[in-house]
Protein backbone atom coordinates (compact mmCIF):
# COMPACT_ATOMS: atom_id res chain seq x y z
CA UNK A 1 0.00 0.00 0.00
CA UNK A 2 2.70 2.44 1.09
CA UNK A 3 4.90 1.38 -1.81
CA UNK A 4 2.10 2.10 -4.27
CA UNK A 5 1.47 5.55 -2.86
CA UNK A 6 5.18 6.32 -3.01
CA UNK A 7 5.30 5.02 -6.57
CA UNK A 8 2.44 7.26 -7.63
CA UNK A 9 4.01 10.22 -5.87
CA UNK A 10 7.30 9.64 -7.67
CA UNK A 11 5.53 9.41 -11.02
CA UNK A 12 3.60 12.61 -10.31
CA UNK A 13 6.85 14.35 -9.33
CA UNK A 14 8.52 13.28 -12.59
CA UNK A 15 5.62 14.57 -14.65
CA UNK A 16 5.64 17.83 -12.75
CA UNK A 17 9.28 18.63 -13.65
CA UNK A 18 9.09 21.28 -16.35
CA UNK A 19 10.45 20.35 -19.73
CA UNK A 20 12.90 23.29 -19.72
CA UNK A 21 14.55 22.08 -16.54
CA UNK A 22 14.82 18.58 -17.93
CA UNK A 23 16.60 19.90 -21.02
CA UNK A 24 18.87 22.15 -18.98
CA UNK A 25 19.69 19.25 -16.73
CA UNK A 26 20.77 16.85 -19.44
CA UNK A 27 22.81 19.67 -20.99
CA UNK A 28 24.44 20.30 -17.66
CA UNK A 29 25.43 16.72 -16.93
CA UNK A 30 29.15 16.18 -16.74
CA UNK A 31 32.26 17.01 -14.77
CA UNK A 32 33.46 20.54 -14.17
CA UNK A 33 36.56 22.03 -12.65
CA UNK A 34 35.99 25.15 -10.60
CA UNK A 35 37.77 28.11 -12.16
CA UNK A 36 39.11 30.38 -9.38
CA UNK A 37 39.47 33.25 -11.84
CA UNK A 38 35.76 33.22 -12.61
CA UNK A 39 34.64 32.36 -9.08
CA UNK A 40 34.69 33.99 -5.69
CA UNK A 41 34.11 32.91 -2.10
CA UNK A 42 33.00 35.74 0.13
CA UNK A 43 31.84 35.75 3.72
CA UNK A 44 30.27 38.20 6.14
CA UNK A 45 30.21 38.11 9.94
CA UNK A 46 27.80 40.36 11.79
CA UNK A 47 29.05 42.70 14.52
CA UNK A 48 27.39 43.64 17.80
CA UNK A 49 25.69 46.99 17.38
CA UNK A 50 25.18 46.54 13.64
CA UNK A 51 27.26 46.16 10.55
CA UNK A 52 29.78 43.46 10.06
CA UNK A 53 32.96 42.62 8.33
CA UNK A 54 33.44 41.07 4.96
CA UNK A 55 36.18 38.87 3.68
CA UNK A 56 37.02 36.61 0.79
CA UNK A 57 39.28 33.69 0.02
CA UNK A 58 41.48 34.28 -2.99
CA UNK A 59 42.72 30.72 -3.44
CA UNK A 60 40.59 27.58 -3.65
CA UNK A 61 40.03 24.63 -5.94
CA UNK A 62 37.26 22.16 -6.54
CA UNK A 63 35.04 20.20 -8.84
CA UNK A 64 31.38 19.82 -9.65
CA UNK A 65 29.96 16.64 -11.14
CA UNK A 66 26.38 16.65 -12.32
CA UNK A 67 24.95 13.19 -12.72
CA UNK A 68 23.33 12.48 -16.03
CA UNK A 69 20.38 10.44 -14.83
CA UNK A 70 19.93 11.59 -11.26
CA UNK A 71 20.71 15.10 -10.07
CA UNK A 72 20.65 13.88 -6.51
CA UNK A 73 23.77 11.84 -7.21
CA UNK A 74 25.68 14.94 -8.25
CA UNK A 75 28.75 15.90 -6.29
CA UNK A 76 30.63 19.02 -5.21
CA UNK A 77 34.11 19.13 -3.73
CA UNK A 78 35.72 22.34 -2.63
CA UNK A 79 39.06 23.02 -0.98
CA UNK A 80 39.76 26.50 0.37
CA UNK A 81 43.25 27.72 1.34
CA UNK A 82 42.63 29.95 4.39
CA UNK A 83 46.11 31.48 4.04
CA UNK A 84 44.57 33.47 1.17
CA UNK A 85 41.94 35.19 3.34
CA UNK A 86 41.56 38.90 2.68
CA UNK A 87 39.46 41.52 4.44
CA UNK A 88 41.12 44.70 3.24
CA UNK A 89 42.81 45.18 6.62
CA UNK A 90 46.25 43.54 7.03
CA UNK A 91 46.05 43.26 10.82
CA UNK A 92 42.73 41.43 10.61
CA UNK A 93 44.08 39.12 7.89
CA UNK A 94 47.08 38.24 10.05
CA UNK A 95 44.76 37.60 12.98
CA UNK A 96 42.52 35.32 10.88
CA UNK A 97 45.52 33.34 9.60
CA UNK A 98 46.96 32.94 13.11
CA UNK A 99 46.11 30.17 15.54
CA UNK A 100 43.38 32.48 16.90
CA UNK A 101 41.22 31.53 13.91
CA UNK A 102 42.34 29.43 10.91
CA UNK A 103 45.79 28.37 12.13
CA UNK A 104 46.63 28.16 8.43
CA UNK A 105 50.20 26.97 9.09
CA UNK A 106 48.98 23.78 10.76
CA UNK A 107 45.63 23.50 8.96
CA UNK A 108 46.32 24.77 5.44
CA UNK A 109 43.07 23.48 3.93
CA UNK A 110 39.36 23.82 4.59
CA UNK A 111 37.48 21.08 2.76
CA UNK A 112 33.90 20.54 1.76
CA UNK A 113 32.75 17.19 0.38
CA UNK A 114 29.10 16.93 -0.60
CA UNK A 115 27.18 13.89 0.58
CA UNK A 116 23.78 14.66 -0.85
CA UNK A 117 22.16 16.99 -3.37
CA UNK A 118 18.43 17.59 -3.17
CA UNK A 119 16.61 19.55 -5.85
CA UNK A 120 14.43 22.27 -4.39
CA UNK A 121 13.27 23.92 -7.61
CA UNK A 122 13.90 24.21 -11.32
CA UNK A 123 17.29 25.76 -10.83
CA UNK A 124 17.92 25.32 -7.13
CA UNK A 125 19.27 22.56 -4.94
CA UNK A 126 20.22 21.97 -1.35
CA UNK A 127 23.73 20.61 -1.07
CA UNK A 128 24.60 18.83 2.15
CA UNK A 129 28.06 17.66 2.93
CA UNK A 130 30.90 17.45 5.37
CA UNK A 131 32.96 20.50 6.15
CA UNK A 132 36.41 19.98 7.65
CA UNK A 133 38.37 22.83 9.20
CA UNK A 134 41.10 22.72 11.83
CA UNK A 135 40.71 18.94 12.10
CA UNK A 136 37.02 19.10 12.92
CA UNK A 137 34.29 17.78 10.62
CA UNK A 138 30.61 18.63 10.76
CA UNK A 139 27.66 18.31 8.38
CA UNK A 140 26.76 21.61 6.70
CA UNK A 141 24.27 22.60 4.06
CA UNK A 142 24.39 25.17 1.29
CA UNK A 143 21.82 26.43 -1.16
CA UNK A 144 22.93 26.36 -4.78
CA UNK A 145 21.22 28.20 -7.58
CA UNK A 146 22.11 27.68 -11.20
CA UNK A 147 22.90 31.14 -12.60
CA UNK A 148 23.98 30.27 -16.09
CA UNK A 149 24.88 27.38 -18.31
CA UNK A 150 26.50 27.82 -21.67
CA UNK A 151 29.24 26.38 -23.82
CA UNK A 152 30.66 24.02 -21.23
CA UNK A 153 30.59 26.61 -18.45
CA UNK A 154 28.27 26.27 -15.48
CA UNK A 155 27.79 28.95 -12.89
CA UNK A 156 26.23 28.59 -9.45
CA UNK A 157 25.39 31.08 -6.75
CA UNK A 158 25.92 29.30 -3.44
CA UNK A 159 24.91 30.59 -0.01
CA UNK A 160 24.97 29.09 3.44
CA UNK A 161 25.53 29.72 7.12
CA UNK A 162 28.24 28.05 9.17
CA UNK A 163 28.71 28.21 12.93
CA UNK A 164 32.40 28.94 13.44
CA UNK A 165 32.42 27.84 17.11
CA UNK A 166 32.20 24.20 16.04
CA UNK A 167 35.54 24.46 14.30
CA UNK A 168 37.40 25.99 17.24
CA UNK A 169 37.10 29.49 15.76
CA UNK A 170 34.78 31.06 18.31
CA UNK A 171 37.19 33.87 19.20
CA UNK A 172 35.49 37.23 19.52
CA UNK A 173 31.95 35.98 20.16
CA UNK A 174 29.61 37.60 21.05
CA UNK A 175 31.18 40.85 19.75
CA UNK A 176 31.33 39.11 16.38
CA UNK A 177 28.54 36.72 15.50
CA UNK A 178 29.09 32.99 15.62
CA UNK A 179 27.33 32.77 12.25
CA UNK A 180 29.47 33.08 9.12
CA UNK A 181 27.38 33.91 6.05
CA UNK A 182 28.93 32.48 2.92
CA UNK A 183 28.17 33.89 -0.49
CA UNK A 184 29.95 32.23 -3.37
CA UNK A 185 29.92 32.32 -7.10
CA UNK A 186 31.33 29.06 -8.39
CA UNK A 187 32.04 28.78 -12.06
CA UNK A 188 32.86 25.34 -13.43
CA UNK A 189 34.51 24.64 -16.75
CA UNK A 190 33.80 21.31 -18.35
CA UNK A 191 36.63 18.79 -18.30
CA UNK B 1 31.78 49.27 65.39
CA UNK B 2 29.45 51.69 63.69
CA UNK B 3 30.74 53.26 60.51
CA UNK B 4 29.61 56.23 58.50
CA UNK B 5 29.06 56.21 54.72
CA UNK B 6 29.95 59.91 54.47
CA UNK B 7 33.17 61.69 55.33
CA UNK B 8 33.66 63.83 58.44
CA UNK B 9 36.06 66.75 58.88
CA UNK B 10 38.85 64.41 59.97
CA UNK B 11 37.95 60.96 58.60
CA UNK B 12 36.78 59.26 55.41
CA UNK B 13 33.41 57.47 55.30
CA UNK B 14 33.32 53.91 54.01
CA UNK B 15 31.93 54.85 50.57
CA UNK B 16 35.07 56.90 49.80
CA UNK B 17 37.29 54.16 51.24
CA UNK B 18 35.66 51.39 49.19
CA UNK B 19 35.80 53.50 46.00
CA UNK B 20 39.47 54.35 46.67
CA UNK B 21 40.58 50.73 47.04
CA UNK B 22 38.39 49.25 44.32
CA UNK B 23 39.55 51.91 41.83
CA UNK B 24 43.14 51.58 43.03
CA UNK B 25 43.20 47.80 42.57
CA UNK B 26 41.54 47.96 39.13
CA UNK B 27 43.87 50.80 38.10
CA UNK B 28 47.01 48.80 38.98
CA UNK B 29 45.44 45.68 37.43
CA UNK B 30 44.86 47.64 34.21
CA UNK B 31 48.55 48.61 34.03
CA UNK B 32 49.54 44.94 34.38
CA UNK B 33 46.86 43.74 31.92
CA UNK B 34 47.84 46.47 29.45
CA UNK B 35 51.49 45.39 29.37
CA UNK B 36 50.72 41.65 29.25
CA UNK B 37 48.15 41.92 26.44
CA UNK B 38 50.58 43.83 24.22
CA UNK B 39 53.37 41.29 24.69
CA UNK B 40 51.61 37.94 24.75
CA UNK B 41 52.37 35.52 21.90
CA UNK B 42 48.90 34.02 21.36
CA UNK B 43 46.78 36.34 19.21
CA UNK B 44 43.62 34.75 20.58
CA UNK B 45 44.58 35.38 24.22
CA UNK B 46 45.75 38.88 23.30
CA UNK B 47 42.36 39.65 21.71
CA UNK B 48 40.51 38.38 24.78
CA UNK B 49 42.77 40.28 27.20
CA UNK B 50 42.32 43.49 25.19
CA UNK B 51 38.53 43.11 25.43
CA UNK B 52 38.89 42.53 29.19
CA UNK B 53 41.11 45.63 29.47
CA UNK B 54 38.41 47.63 27.65
CA UNK B 55 35.71 46.23 29.97
CA UNK B 56 37.62 47.23 33.10
CA UNK B 57 38.41 50.60 31.52
CA UNK B 58 34.71 51.39 31.11
CA UNK B 59 34.02 50.12 34.64
CA UNK B 60 36.79 52.43 35.91
CA UNK B 61 35.34 55.39 34.07
CA UNK B 62 31.94 54.76 35.68
CA UNK B 63 33.45 54.33 39.13
CA UNK B 64 35.63 57.41 38.86
CA UNK B 65 32.69 59.59 37.82
CA UNK B 66 30.83 58.27 40.88
CA UNK B 67 33.90 58.92 43.01
CA UNK B 68 34.33 62.50 41.84
CA UNK B 69 30.61 63.19 42.36
CA UNK B 70 30.83 61.68 45.84
CA UNK B 71 33.92 63.71 46.66
CA UNK B 72 32.35 66.95 45.45
CA UNK B 73 29.28 66.28 47.57
CA UNK B 74 31.24 65.46 50.71
CA UNK B 75 33.56 67.19 53.15
CA UNK B 76 37.20 66.44 52.43
CA UNK B 77 38.87 65.43 55.71
CA UNK B 78 41.62 67.84 56.73
CA UNK B 79 45.22 66.62 56.84
CA UNK B 80 46.54 65.86 60.34
CA UNK B 81 48.15 68.91 61.96
CA UNK B 82 51.54 67.18 61.87
CA UNK B 83 51.69 67.53 58.08
CA UNK B 84 54.12 70.33 57.14
CA UNK B 85 53.55 73.38 54.94
CA UNK B 86 55.13 72.20 51.70
CA UNK B 87 53.36 68.83 51.84
CA UNK B 88 50.12 70.55 52.73
CA UNK B 89 50.41 72.40 49.42
CA UNK B 90 51.66 69.44 47.36
CA UNK B 91 49.10 66.85 48.48
CA UNK B 92 46.01 68.48 46.91
CA UNK B 93 47.95 69.01 43.68
CA UNK B 94 49.03 65.35 43.63
CA UNK B 95 45.47 64.25 44.34
CA UNK B 96 44.12 66.54 41.63
CA UNK B 97 46.63 65.02 39.20
CA UNK B 98 45.57 61.52 40.26
CA UNK B 99 41.92 62.37 39.56
CA UNK B 100 42.89 63.87 36.21
CA UNK B 101 44.70 60.68 35.20
CA UNK B 102 41.85 58.47 36.36
CA UNK B 103 39.61 60.34 33.90
CA UNK B 104 42.16 60.84 31.12
CA UNK B 105 43.41 57.25 30.95
CA UNK B 106 40.07 55.51 30.33
CA UNK B 107 38.97 58.35 28.05
CA UNK B 108 42.11 58.08 25.91
CA UNK B 109 41.53 54.32 25.69
CA UNK B 110 37.94 54.92 24.63
CA UNK B 111 39.16 57.41 22.01
CA UNK B 112 41.72 54.83 20.81
CA UNK B 113 39.12 52.09 20.23
CA UNK B 114 36.78 54.65 18.66
CA UNK B 115 39.25 55.79 15.99
CA UNK B 116 40.91 52.40 15.37
CA UNK B 117 40.72 51.18 11.79
CA UNK B 118 40.12 47.69 13.20
CA UNK B 119 36.65 48.99 14.20
CA UNK B 120 36.20 46.38 16.93
CA UNK B 121 33.01 47.17 18.88
CA UNK B 122 33.29 47.64 22.64
CA UNK B 123 31.13 45.30 24.67
CA UNK B 124 31.94 45.73 28.38
CA UNK B 125 31.92 42.27 29.98
CA UNK B 126 29.85 41.07 26.98
CA UNK B 127 26.85 42.84 28.50
CA UNK B 128 26.02 45.64 26.07
CA UNK B 129 27.49 47.57 23.17
CA UNK B 130 29.25 50.74 24.29
CA UNK B 131 29.03 53.32 21.49
CA UNK B 132 32.23 54.84 20.16
CA UNK B 133 33.19 58.45 20.83
CA UNK B 134 32.23 60.66 17.87
CA UNK B 135 35.73 60.76 16.39
CA UNK B 136 36.80 60.03 12.83
CA UNK B 137 38.36 56.61 12.16
CA UNK B 138 41.83 56.81 10.63
CA UNK B 139 45.29 55.27 10.90
CA UNK B 140 46.73 58.64 11.94
CA UNK B 141 44.16 59.12 14.70
CA UNK B 142 44.76 55.56 15.90
CA UNK B 143 48.53 56.17 16.12
CA UNK B 144 47.95 59.42 17.99
CA UNK B 145 45.60 57.93 20.60
CA UNK B 146 47.75 54.81 20.97
CA UNK B 147 50.71 57.04 21.83
CA UNK B 148 48.58 59.23 24.10
CA UNK B 149 47.26 56.19 25.98
CA UNK B 150 50.80 54.83 26.45
CA UNK B 151 52.28 58.12 27.69
CA UNK B 152 49.35 58.70 30.03
CA UNK B 153 49.80 55.15 31.35
CA UNK B 154 53.52 55.70 32.05
CA UNK B 155 52.82 59.03 33.73
CA UNK B 156 49.96 57.42 35.64
CA UNK B 157 52.23 54.65 36.91
CA UNK B 158 54.76 57.24 38.11
CA UNK B 159 51.99 59.13 39.91
CA UNK B 160 50.61 55.97 41.55
CA UNK B 161 54.10 54.96 42.72
CA UNK B 162 54.57 58.45 44.19
CA UNK B 163 51.16 58.17 45.89
CA UNK B 164 51.98 54.74 47.40
CA UNK B 165 55.42 55.92 48.60
CA UNK B 166 53.85 59.00 50.18
CA UNK B 167 51.24 56.85 51.96
CA UNK B 168 53.94 54.50 53.27
CA UNK B 169 56.03 57.47 54.40
CA UNK B 170 53.09 58.83 56.38
CA UNK B 171 52.48 55.48 58.01
CA UNK B 172 55.97 54.21 58.78
CA UNK B 173 58.07 57.36 58.97
CA UNK B 174 55.79 60.17 60.07
CA UNK B 175 53.54 57.69 61.94
CA UNK B 176 50.44 59.80 61.36
CA UNK B 177 46.85 58.74 60.51
CA UNK B 178 46.93 59.49 56.75
CA UNK B 179 47.09 55.84 55.58
CA UNK B 180 45.12 54.41 58.51
CA UNK B 181 42.13 56.65 57.86
CA UNK B 182 41.92 55.32 54.29
CA UNK B 183 41.55 51.83 55.80
CA UNK B 184 39.25 52.28 58.81
CA UNK B 185 36.11 54.28 58.11
CA UNK B 186 34.82 57.10 60.22
CA UNK B 187 32.40 56.16 62.98
CA UNK B 188 30.62 59.44 62.28
CA UNK B 189 31.37 60.80 65.77
CA UNK B 190 34.81 62.30 65.18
Amino acid sequence: MHARILGLAALAACLAVPAIAAVALSDAAGSYTISPAASNIRFTIGKAGGGGFDGAFARFKGSIRIDNGNVERSQVNLTIFPESVGTGQNRIDAFLRSDAVFDSTNSPEIQFRSTNVTRTGDTTALVTGRLTARGKTFPEKFTAELSSLKAGTIKFHVTGKVLRSRYGMDVGTPIYSNVVNFDMTLTGKRG
Amino acid sequence: MESSITNTSTRYGWAMIVLHWVIGIIFVGQFVLGFVMMRIESQRTAFELIQLHKSFGFLLLGLIILRIAWRLGNIVPALPSSVGGLERQAAPLAHFALYLFQIALPLSGWALVSVSTLEIPSMPFNLFVMPNLPLAVSDAAESFWTAAHWYLAYAGIALVVLHILAALRHHFWLRDSVLARMITPSSGRE
